[in-house]
């Protein structure tokens, strides 16, 4: 059972990280030539047209949107006796030499980042690749980074980040969940 | 969500979520095939074996080319290049393939239920690539789900099964889908091709392949099987051809947006004509696509942790 410990972020909250982060990688881009978002299943989506819609009410253009699926690259699945569905990946432009803002709700491990990275590669070459996370909550086991975050988050292990979003929970708030045995 | 057995035996024991898991998985499966890199590291150090008693080109090779795609290694077995002319057991050689490290063991036997045996015997899963007259499950949804991703949907859709019913694998596997998808499923043909009691498996029977075919929304051409033959169930060739094969006048009785499928190989000219085969309402060259679409989505619902899964029997 896990019990609500924290509330991180409110619907304002959310509204203002993203706002954020739409003018920092506008800025790091020097506007939006070549750029492309894509949303890693399932809350990365939402988030991703969300920054999306922020880009284009800023520099008034509009960026493409993908949906990446990365079940079929998971590390895991040898270990898994059920595995996850798997969702069709929808990306209708060419990755080459774009640059991908890669948008998730929370980095951890860091391990969705890596899978993302080798089913994006296998697309095509990307001219560079970026990450924007909502939530920074700490504990990488890997030697990856967000480029933009909404917020840094320390965490305990035993906690867990809840993103929830409009389109994917009917509410809109980030809560930190620790478990009680 | 998982399928409920190590194994695919049949399309008999699977249900409706069942099938309805492998042809949603099957989707994004195709959307790798589309890709310039067909290929995922899903199912990376994994060994996959098929292990063919019967000739086959195309189930063969989509099974080989799904487990590659997913990155798996493969290996062909031969009956006649193993120790099976040896005189070695079916259930030997499964254990020693199965010994050497496969995962995944593909057969195809001319025994019905050889693969039931296998699975009951081996750790590895077991899949179906046809065995005798029962069942060919890989075939039948591959079949249903060239049908559902082109008329979006299996329920109530009339589907005309047309030729040897009694020999073919085929024709069972896909009766036990589609009712069980909720089609109306039809068979036809020549009266000494089809099975005594067929309507017990829930099917109409239609002695005229004109009725079967008024206004169905697919018709399935199954394969005169000319080496099952020389019994002489048909008189000839081309009184078959006249009698029971695909012609423009008989698909005209179909509803006009009708889809044409057909298992492969073919014989054009007998059991389709081949400006059918050939014609803007034939999805056979898609079915073999979509069979590497299915075998794929096959390979990874079944590549569960196998420790996971009891065995039975």
């Amino acid at each position: 059972m896990m019990k609500e410990k924290a509330q991180i972020l409110d619907a304002q909250g959310i509204q203002r990280a993203l706002t954020r982060i739409a003018h920092e990688i506008i800025e790091r881009n020097k506007g939006t030539e070549n750029l492309v978002l894509i949303g890693i299943r399932r809350r990365g989506v939402p988030l991703a047209n969300r920054l999306a819609e922020k880009i284009r009410q800023i520099e008034g253009t509009s960026v493409e949107v993908g949906i990446l699926d990365i079940t079929l690259y998971r590390d895991d699945l040898t270990t898994l006796a059920y595995h996850p569905v798997v969702h069709r990946t929808e990306i209708n432009f060419p990755v080459k030499d774009k640059i991908i803002v890669l948008v998730d709700d929370v980095i951890y491990t860091g391990r969705t980042i890596r899978a993302a990275l080798d089913a994006l590669i296998d697309l095509g070459r990307p001219e560079v690749i970026q990450l924007a996370a909502l939530i920074d909550r700490g504990h990488r086991e890997l030697p990856i980074r967000a480029d933009y975050i909404g917020k840094n988050v320390p965490t305990s292990r035993k906690e867990e980040v809840s993103v929830r979003l409009n389109e994917t929970d009917g509410e809109e708030k980030v809560i930190i969940l620790e478990s009680i045995e | 969500m998982s399928l409920n057995s190590k194994d695919l035996l049949g399309i008999r024991e699977l249900t409706v979520e069942e099938i309805n898991l492998i042809l949603d998985t099957a989707t994004p499966m195709k959307d790798i095939l589309k890709r310039k890199i067909k290929k995922v590291p899903t199912l990376r150090g994994r060994t996959i074996v098929t292990f063919f008693y019967e000739p086959s080109t195309r189930t063969r090779s989509s099974f080989d080319l799904a487990a590659k795609y997913l990155s798996a290694d493969t290996i062909a077995i031969s009956p006649s290049t193993s120790s099976v002319v040896k005189g070695e057991s079916l259930k030997d050689t499964a254990l020693t393939i199965e010994a050497m490290g496969a995962n995944i063991i593909i057969i195809r036997h001319s025994a019905a239920g050889s693969p039931h045996l296998l699975a009951k015997t081996v750790r590895a899963s077991v899949i179906n690539a046809g065995d005798g007259t029962h069942e060919h499950p890989t075939q039948a949804l591959l079949d249903m789900y060239t049908i559902r991703e082109k008329k979006g949907t299996l329920k109530g859709l009339k589907v005309a099964i047309l030729g040897d019913i009694l020999h073919s694998r085929v024709a069972r596997s896909n009766i036990w889908g589609l009712t069980k998808m909720g089609a109306e499923v039809r068979v036809t043909g020549p009266a000494t091709l089809m099975p005594a009691e067929i309507e017990k498996l829930g099917v109409k029977v239609y002695m005229s392949v004109e009725e079967a075919l008024e206004g169905v929304d697919v018709i399935n051409v199954l394969r005169i099987q000319l080496e099952r033959q020389q019994q002489g169930l048909f008189p000839s060739i081309r009184e078959y051809a006249r009698l029971f094969g695909l012609n423009k006048q008989r698909l005209a009785l179909a509803r006009p947006d009708a889809l044409v499928l057909h298992p492969g190989p073919m014989n054009r000219g007998v059991e389709i004509a081949p400006e059918i085969a050939d014609g803007t309402q034939s999805v056979i060259v898609e079915q073999v696509t979509n069979g590497v679409a299915i075998r794929m989505a096959l390979l990874y619902l079944l590549s569960g942790e196998e420790d996971s899964n009891e065995i039975t029997g």
